[in-house]
C-alpha cells in the first residue's frame, strides 16, 4: 500500500525542512520526501495549502483503561487523539491496576494491541501502587517495554526512594517523568495560592509546592545522571530552576500543557470546574514566563495531561470536583491559535515542541519525516476555524477547558504507520 | 433617602457583592428602606411576591439566616418551603445540580441556598432558571449579611462613604468578611481587617483593605467595628487555652473601647461567643447594634427577594417574546 501526499508545506524540524514537498509512503514507512514525486500510489492526497508535519507525540496522557472505562477507554482515547493529530501517546500508570509490574504491563499491552489505533507507549510507576513506599520492578517494567517511569500525581516524597529510582532509571536508560508537587505544601488546595484563593474562598496550592519539588528532583538527577523530565510546568520559579539546570548540563527536559500556556488563574473566577487542574492555573507573570520558556527552549515540549472525568465527578462543587481536563482534540488547534497566530512560536518551532522533541526525549523513532522513518503524519488546514463543543468530542468525557472557544487549525488526515487512521468527514 | 432610582436591577441571582456595582448595592439598600417601613406597620405583609414560591435549601445548619429569609419571604406573601439536607435525598448522594433541577421542576421561583462549598451558589445558578440567592457559600460570600451590616451602618451614621470600618476575627475563613469588604470598598469606606497573622488570607490587600494584627490599632479612630465569630468549633484541639488567649489579645472589651471613638458602632453577625471575640458588656452595651442588625436583616432580604424575582420575571418575558 502506497500513499502519496502532494504539494503540502512540509515541516520537519529534524531535517530542517520547511518547504513544499511531496511525500511517498510505502507500507509503514516513509519512502521519499522530494520536491516532486511522480510515483504510482494507491491513495493520493492533494494537500495544497495544507501543512504536513510528523504526528504529535503526546508525552502525558491518562487513558483510564484498565479500571475506569466509564471515563475513557484506550479505544475512545486513541480515536479522540487521532482527531487531534496525535499519533503517539505516553500512557500514565495511574490505572487500576496500577502499571507497576510485569503482570500489569502485560495486561495493558494486551488491551493496547487489541484496541489502540495508534502508538501507545507506556509509563510505568516508580513505586508500587504509586504509594511512594516501595520501588516497583523498574527493571521488569523496562524489559516489558516501559519507556519512562513516573508516579505522576503522587510525587515521591522520600528523597532516598526517588534517588534509588533514578539510579535504576539511569542504568536502564529510561526517562523519569515528574509531576512536581510537595503535598505537605499544597495540602488540600484547589486553586493558585494567593489573591485568587482568597477571593474565591478556596484553599490554595502554592508555587512553592511545585518548585521546591522540582529543585529536589533536579538535584537528584544531577547526582544520579538520570534523564529527568518535569511535566506540566506551571510557574516562573520552576522554569528558572530548569533553565539554570540546563545551563549547567544536567539532563533535564520539560513540558507544558495547552491550558497552562494560554490560561491564567482568572479563568477560575466563576468556579467552573473545567478550570480546576493540578497544578492550578497560575498568575499572569507565570503565563508570561511559560511563553518565554517556550520561545527560548527551556520548555521542550507541549503535552496534554489529557485527564478525562465523568460529568458526575466534574460538574459538581468546585472543592469536590476532580482535577484535570481532556486535551487530545484541542492540543494542535490551541497551540496554533495561542502560539503561532500570536507570534510566540514559528510553525517549525511548534512542530518541534509537539512532535520532534518529545520523540527525542522518549527515545522513540517518531517525530520526523525522513525516509526510513515510521510514517506517522498529520495533515492540517492551518487557517480553518472551528468551534469546540461537547457534542463534537470523541472522548467519552467532555471536561474541556476550551468549550465554546473558536480555534484555528483543523486536522484533515492523521496517518499512523502508513495507514490513514483518520480523515475528516 | 435616595428616591431617584436611575438604575434597574437586572440580575436573576444574588451570588456575591464582588459582582455588583456601587449603584446596584445602593439600589438594594434604598429598596430595603421602603421595606423596613412595612415591617413597622400593624399588618406587616405586602402582596409583592404573592403566588411565588421560595425554597430555603440549607446544606449547613443555620437558624438565624434561614428564619430571617423565611420571615422576609412571608412578609412579601410568598410561599416558603424549607429543605434541610439532613432529611432530603442529598443524604442519598444526589448531586447539587440534580437537587437544583428537581426543585426547579416544582416550579419554584427562588432558591435561597446555604452551602459549605465556596462557589456552590454560582454552580447552582448556572444550572437553574430560578433565581438563586446565596445565603453563604463556604468561605466565599454571604452577601445579605454584608448588605444588612451596611444598611445598619448607614442607618446609624447616615452614610458609608468615607467611614472607617474595621473587621476583626477569622478573616481567612469568613464569608461575612469578604462580602463586607467588597461592599464597603465599593461604597467608599476605608476598611481595615484585623486578625492573628495565620488568619489573614494571602493577597487580601488587593481587595483594597489595610491589614493589622493589633486590635487596638483596628479600633483606634474607627467609626465602626464588625466583630466576627471565632469558629473554634472547627478546631477541637486545645480549644480552651486558645480561646482565652484570643480573648486576651483580640477580644473587644470595654477597656479597649475606651480608647476608641466614643460613639463607635459595634456589630456582630451572630451567634456571639461571649468572652471570646467580645465581652458581654460590649455585646449588650450602648455601642452595640447587634439586635438592630437582626431586625434590618428582614428588610434587606425582602429587598433582595423582591429585586431578583422582578428581574427574573422580566428575563423570562423577554425570552418568550
Amino acid at each position: 500500500m502506497k500513499i502519496l501526499i502532494k504539494g503540502a508545506r512540509v515541516i520537519d524540524p529534524a531535517n530542517n525542512t520547511d518547504d513544499v514537498r511531496d511525500i511517498l509512503i510505502d507500507g509503514a514507512k516513509i519512502l521519499k520526501v522530494e520536491k516532486t514525486i511522480a510515483a504510482q500510489a494507491d491513495n493520493i492526497i492533494d494537500a495544497k495549502g495544507k501543512i504536513v508535519m510528523p504526528g504529535i507525540v503526546d508525552m502525558h496522557a491518562h487513558l483510564r483503561e484498565p479500571g475506569r472505562e466509564d471515563k475513557e477507554t484506550i479505544a475512545s482515547a486513541t480515536t479522540a487523539a487521532l482527531r487531534g493529530g496525535v499519533t503517539s501517546i505516553l500512557a500514565m500508570p495511574n490505572t487500576s491496576p496500577c502499571i507497576d509490574s510485569a503482570e500489569s504491563i502485560e495486561l495493558l499491552k494486551n488491551i493496547i494491541r487489541k484496541t489502540a489505533q495508534m502508538n501507545v507507549f507506556i509509563c510505568g510507576a516508580i513505586t508500587k501502587n504509586r504509594l511512594g513506599k516501595e520501588l516497583s520492578d523498574i527493571t521488569g517494567l523496562e524489559k516489558f517495554g516501559a519507556v519512562a517511569i513516573s508516579d505522576d500525581g503522587a510525587s515521591v516524597d522520600s528523597d532516598e526512594i526517588m534517588k534509588e529510582a533514578m539510579q535504576h532509571a539511569k542504568k536502564k536508560n529510561i526517562l523519569v517523568l515528574c509531576h512536581c508537587e510537595d503535598k505537605s505544601l499544597s495540602a488540600d488546595g484547589v486553586v493558585n495560592f494567593g489573591f485568587t484563593s482568597t477571593r474565591l474562598g478556596l484553599k490554595g496550592i502554592s508555587r512553592e509546592s511545585e518548585y521546591k519539588r522540582a529543585q529536589r528532583d533536579i538535584r537528584l538527577a544531577e547526582e544520579t545522571g538520570a534523564r529527568l523530565h518535569i511535566t506540566h510546568v506551571s510557574c516562573a520559579e520552576t522554569i528558572e530552576f530548569i533553565r539554570q539546570a540546563k545551563k549547567s548540563g544536567i539532563k533535564v527536559t520539560a513540558d507544558v500543557t495547552p491550558h497552562h500556556m494560554c490560561l491564567d488563574e482568572e479563568a477560575v473566577l466563576e468556579y467552573d470546574p473545567n478550570f480546576k487542574m493540578n497544578p492550578p492555573l497560575r498568575g499572569k507573570e507565570d503565563l508570561a514566563a511559560i511563553k518565554q520558556a517556550l520561545k527560548d527552549g527551556t520548555i521542550d515540549a507541549i503535552a496534554t495531561d489529557h485527564a478525562p472525568h465523568t460529568e458526575n465527578e466534574k460538574e459538581i462543587e468546585f472543592d469536590r470536583a476532580e482535577f484535570g481536563v481532556i486535551g487530545f482534540e484541542t492540543i494542535l488547534s490551541v497551540a496554533i491559535t495561542e502560539l503561532v497566530a500570536t507570534g510566540v512560536l514559528s510553525w517549525p518551532e511548534l512542530v518541534k515542541k509537539l512532535s520532534y522533541n518529545p520523540a527525542v526525549i522518549l527515545k522513540v523513532n517518531k517525530g520526523a519525516l525522513a525516509p526510513g522513518h515510521d510514517a506517522d503524519i498529520t495533515v492540517v488546514s492551518p487557517d480553518k476555524e472551528w468551534q469546540v463543543t461537547k457534542e463534537g468530542f470523541a472522548s467519552i468525557s467532555k471536561n474541556s477547558a476550551f468549550l465554546e472557544k473558536k480555534l484555528k487549525g483543523v486536522v484533515e488526515y492523521t496517518i499512523v504507520s502508513g495507514k490513514i487512521a483518520y480523515q475528516r468527514g | 433617602m435616595n428616591t431617584r432610582k436611575t438604575i434597574v436591577w437586572t440580575k436573576k441571582d444574588l451570588l456575591g457583592l464582588e459582582y455588583l456595582s456601587r449603584q446596584e448595592i445602593e439600589l438594594i439598600l434604598s429598596t430595603a428602606e421602603s421595606f423596613k417601613e412595612v415591617t413597622t406597620r400593624q399588618i406587616k405583609k405586602v402582596p409583592a411576591l404573592r403566588g411565588k414560591t421560595v425554597v430555603n435549601l440549607f446544606y449547613e445548619p443555620s437558624t438565624r439566616t434561614r428564619v430571617s429569609f423565611e420571615v422576609a419571604a412571608k412578609r412579601l406573601s410568598a410561599d416558603v418551603i424549607n429543605i434541610s439536607t439532613e432529611t432530603s435525598s442529598v443524604k442519598k448522594g444526589e448531586t447539587l445540580v440534580d437537587t437544583g433541577k428537581n426543585i426547579e421542576a416544582l416550579k419554584v421561583d427562588t432558591i435561597i441556598m446555604r452551602h459549605n462549598c465556596s462557589g456552590a451558589a454560582a454552580m447552582l445558578a448556572r444550572h437553574v432558571s430560578a433565581s438563586v440567592i446565596n445565603a453563604g457559600d463556604g468561605w466565599h460570600e454571604h452577601p445579605t449579611q454584608a448588605l444588612l451590616d451596611m444598611f445598619t451602618l448607614k442607618e446609624k451614621l447616615g452614610r458609608i462613604e468615607g467611614l472607617k470600618v474595621s473587621i476583626a476575627g477569622d478573616i481567612a475563613h469568613s464569608r461575612v468578611a469578604r462580602s463586607n469588604i467588597w461592599g464597603l470598598i465599593k461604597l467608599g469606606a476605608e476598611v481595615t481587617v484585623c486578625a492573628p497573622k495565620i488568619l489573614i488570607p494571602p493577597g487580601i490587600e488587593k481587595m483594597g483593605v489595610k491589614v493589622t494584627n493589633n486590635i487596638d490599632e483596628a479600633l483606634a479612630g474607627a467609626d465602626a467595628v464588625n466583630v466576627l465569630r471565632m469558629q473554634f468549633e472547627r478546631d477541637q484541639s486545645n480549644a480552651f487555652p486558645k480561646q482565652l488567649e484570643y480573648f486576651k489579645t483580640f477580644g473587644v472589651t470595654r477597656e479597649r473601647l475606651k480608647k476608641a471613638k466614643k460613639d463607635i458602632v459595634v456589630m456582630h453577625p451572630g451567634p456571639i461567643n461571649r468572652g471570646i471575640e467580645m465581652s458581654s458588656e460590649v455585646a449588650d452595651g450602648a455601642n452595640s447594634v447587634i439586635l438592630e442588625q437582626v431586625t434590618n436583616g428582614i428588610a434587606v432580604r425582602m429587598a433582595v427577594l423582591f429585586l431578583v424575582a422582578q428581574a427574573n420575571e422580566r428575563l423570562k418575558n423577554e425570552n418568550t417574546d
